[in-house]
């Protein structure tokens, strides 16, 4: 209901092929050097505290233990082998490919059944279809925390609790922000290009697979990172249905790490942060890999990262 | 836009073969989603609204209890301190990343071809995983060797205890939450990047000042996006749990630590009801209050929106 209202604007920048990135602004001619100085200066505070904690957790993860809180922010005495102490203390390796196999069965079942539902919406007319498209945008609406009871007796019942099946699998079936996402872009292909290889003989699976699915590959592209990037980072599903260590994945093992670690007995903070950089630098590389489809995806539906 | 065009269908309650033969087609195209929907979210809404009137455990068979849950619902002292910590937190962190993030926007705007390089910083903390965020905000709001208090310090102030002290947690919460503001920060800059110049330019033969254009040009331009960004931010942060829950609670050692009250979030406390103490039925109604919490905030935002929203292309 309330997630059909838009930013301004959005549907503007949906475009089929390669949406394009708005067009920078060149400066405003009329305003005074100083004044942009002063903006360049006001934005580089900012961006110096944005950047500070990442530095200090690089940093401090690289110190030895009595010296992780020393003031400033050099490794200095300088201790790379807390890196190797974390991943003997803990199967790191184990809960990283663990993450890597779920974070790619998530955002590969959510691309491909979101983008086969959207095309239904955006293609064929349908009695009910407004109707169904609302319920759609409603679900976005509705807190987790309702479904997350049943949903667990679901895979409790299906003897699928302990194993990762129930971080992906419920991708299966779509999720509202893709479905969304990809319906936009669907519309804003040419209808008439599709009517002519209806005319050919194409099948309703052929247009979409053989045409529309290629060319809304960018919108494909935003929609697996985001999807990549949530199951990477989230916590609540692998503590609701993990209980072998062996399956975890990194958030769910940091967790164990920081209540080992950091609360136990003896406080090792040390690996609490080389832990948590481990966790943090696949993430900060795949934005770089994917900086402008991060920012297209956000712009466009608006999604927390 | 989401007009399209289709060859004409006569009549609406008499369909061709065709068209009952397309309509069937998009129905398969949908049936993943439909399947979905009856399997993971209608069915579960009915089966939690069921569990929200019984005792179950997940061992025994659930028990019908009527009204028990929702009563203890209104008169348990935890989940009131845990709603009203949810209520402060929403109604500071809201506000706080609108505006900071249009201040940043509105900056970024500006400064052309560097624009790249900021939003990248500002985006940075958004892929930082939320329970790498937990702790490394434990550490930097650590009272007295943290980053923040020695960064106040500098500056004279005497940092308070953010971590233990209870009149500070929720405090310290906010301002770790900002650190994540930087996909706002992008909503606004798409906006304004699509407000068109040439209402500047007549504002500007106008005589209009900064304040003018901004009060009456950019805001009223932005105020989709503003409005959407107010509801989507509300709605997540009525539902907080993975920052706080790996800074304050866990389990063996962190179970009822100190600040377990200070820091408790509702969905934090359902999450432990349910999973750690397996009070699912009392779980359930828990859920379906933060629903029709969740819904009435929502309704209040989008009535006071329709008054000051702008929508483009909308007559009069």
């Amino acid at each position: 209901m309330t997630t059909t209202t838009r930013p301004v604007g959005v549907g503007t920048v949906v475009a089929p092929v390669a949406p394009s990135r708005p067009a920078r602004q060149p400066d405003d001619g009329r305003r005074p050097r100083w004044q942009r100085v002063l903006f360049v200066l006001a934005l580089l505070a900012t961006a110096v505290a944005f950047l500070l904690p990442f530095v200090w957790l690089v940093s401090a993860s690289l110190r030895p233990r009595e010296y992780v809180f020393a003031p400033g922010f050099l490794p200095v005495p300088f201790a790379p082998d807390n890196y190797t102490e974390a991943w003997h203390a803990m199967p790191l390796l184990t809960w990283l490919f663990n993450s890597l196999v779920v974070g790619v069965a998530a955002a590969a079942t959510a691309t491909l059944s979101s983008a086969w539902v959207a095309f239904g919406f955006a293609y064929f007319r349908f009695p009910g279809r407004n109707l169904l498209f609302g319920l759609v945008l409603a679900t976005m609406m509705l807190p987790f925390a309702v479904t997350m009871i049943p949903t667990y007796l679901i895979w409790n019942r299906l003897g699928l609790v302990d194993t990762q099946v129930p971080l992906w699998a419920g991708n299966l079936f779509g999720s509202a922000f893709y479905i969304f996402l990809l319906r936009q872009f669907f519309l804003s292909l040419p209808r008439e290009y599709f009517e002519a290889a209806r005319v050919d003989g194409a099948s309703y699976p052929q247009l979409f697979w053989r045409m529309a699915f290629p060319l809304v590959r960018p919108a494909l592209l935003v929609a697996f990172v985001f999807e990549f990037k949530a199951s990477w980072t989230d916590l609540v599903k692998p503590l609701i249905y993990l209980r072998n260590e062996q399956l975890y994945t990194l958030p769910r093992g940091l967790k164990v790490i920081l209540d080992r670690f950091g609360y136990g007995g003896e406080q090792q903070w040390e690996i609490v942060l080389a832990g948590s950089v481990i966790a943090t630098v696949p993430m900060i590389v795949l934005f770089f890999l994917a900086q402008r489809h991060f920012v297209e995806g956000i712009a466009t539906t608006g999604r927390k990262g | 836009m989401a007009t399209t065009v289709t060859p004409a269908v006569p009549g609406r309650r008499r369909r061709t073969p065709l068209a009952r033969r397309e309509a069937r087609w998009a129905y398969l195209f949908l049936a993943p989603w439909i399947v979905g929907f009856l399997a993971f979210t209608a069915g579960p809404m009915v089966a939690s609204l069921w569990l929200s009137f019984t005792e179950y455990d997940v061992i025994n068979a659930p028990r019908f209890s009527g009204l028990d849950n929702y009563r203890q619902l209104v008169s348990d002292p935890q989940v009131a301190r845990s709603l009203g910590n949810t209520v402060y937190y929403t109604a500071l962190h809201v506000p706080l990343v609108m505006v900071i993030s249009l201040a940043l926007a509105l900056l970024l705007k500006r400064v052309g071809r560097l624009q790249g390089f900021f939003r990248t910083v500002f985006y940075l903390p958004v892929m930082t995983p939320a329970v790498a965020v937990g702790i490394l905000f434990l550490l930097l709001l650590n009272t007295q060797d943290g980053l923040v208090n020695r960064g106040l310090a500098l500056v004279g102030i005497d940092g308070p205890s953010w971590t233990t002290d209870p009149d500070w947690v929720l405090p310290g919460i906010v301002l770790m939450s900002l650190w994540s503001l930087g996909s706002t920060v992008i909503i606004y800059l798409a906006a304004l990047q699509n407000v068109p110049r040439d209402l500047y330019e007549a504002a500007d033969l106008d005589g209009a000042g900064p304040w003018t254009r901004f009060r009456h040009v950019t805001l009223p331009m932005i105020s989709g996006a503003l409005f959407f960004t107010l509801i989507v931010n509300t709605i997540a942060s009525l539902q907080m749990f993975t920052e706080v829950y790996t800074m304050y609670f866990g389990n063996r050692q962190t179970a009822g630590s100190f600040n377990s009250d200070a820091a408790s979030f509702y969905v934090i406390h359902l999450f432990r009801e349910a999973f750690q103490f397996l009070h699912m039925g009392f779980a359930s109604a828990m859920a379906w209050l933060l629903f029709l919490v969740i819904l009435a905030i929502t309704l209040v935002q989008v009535k006071l929106g329709n008054r000051f929203v702008y929508y483009e292309g909308e007559d009069g």
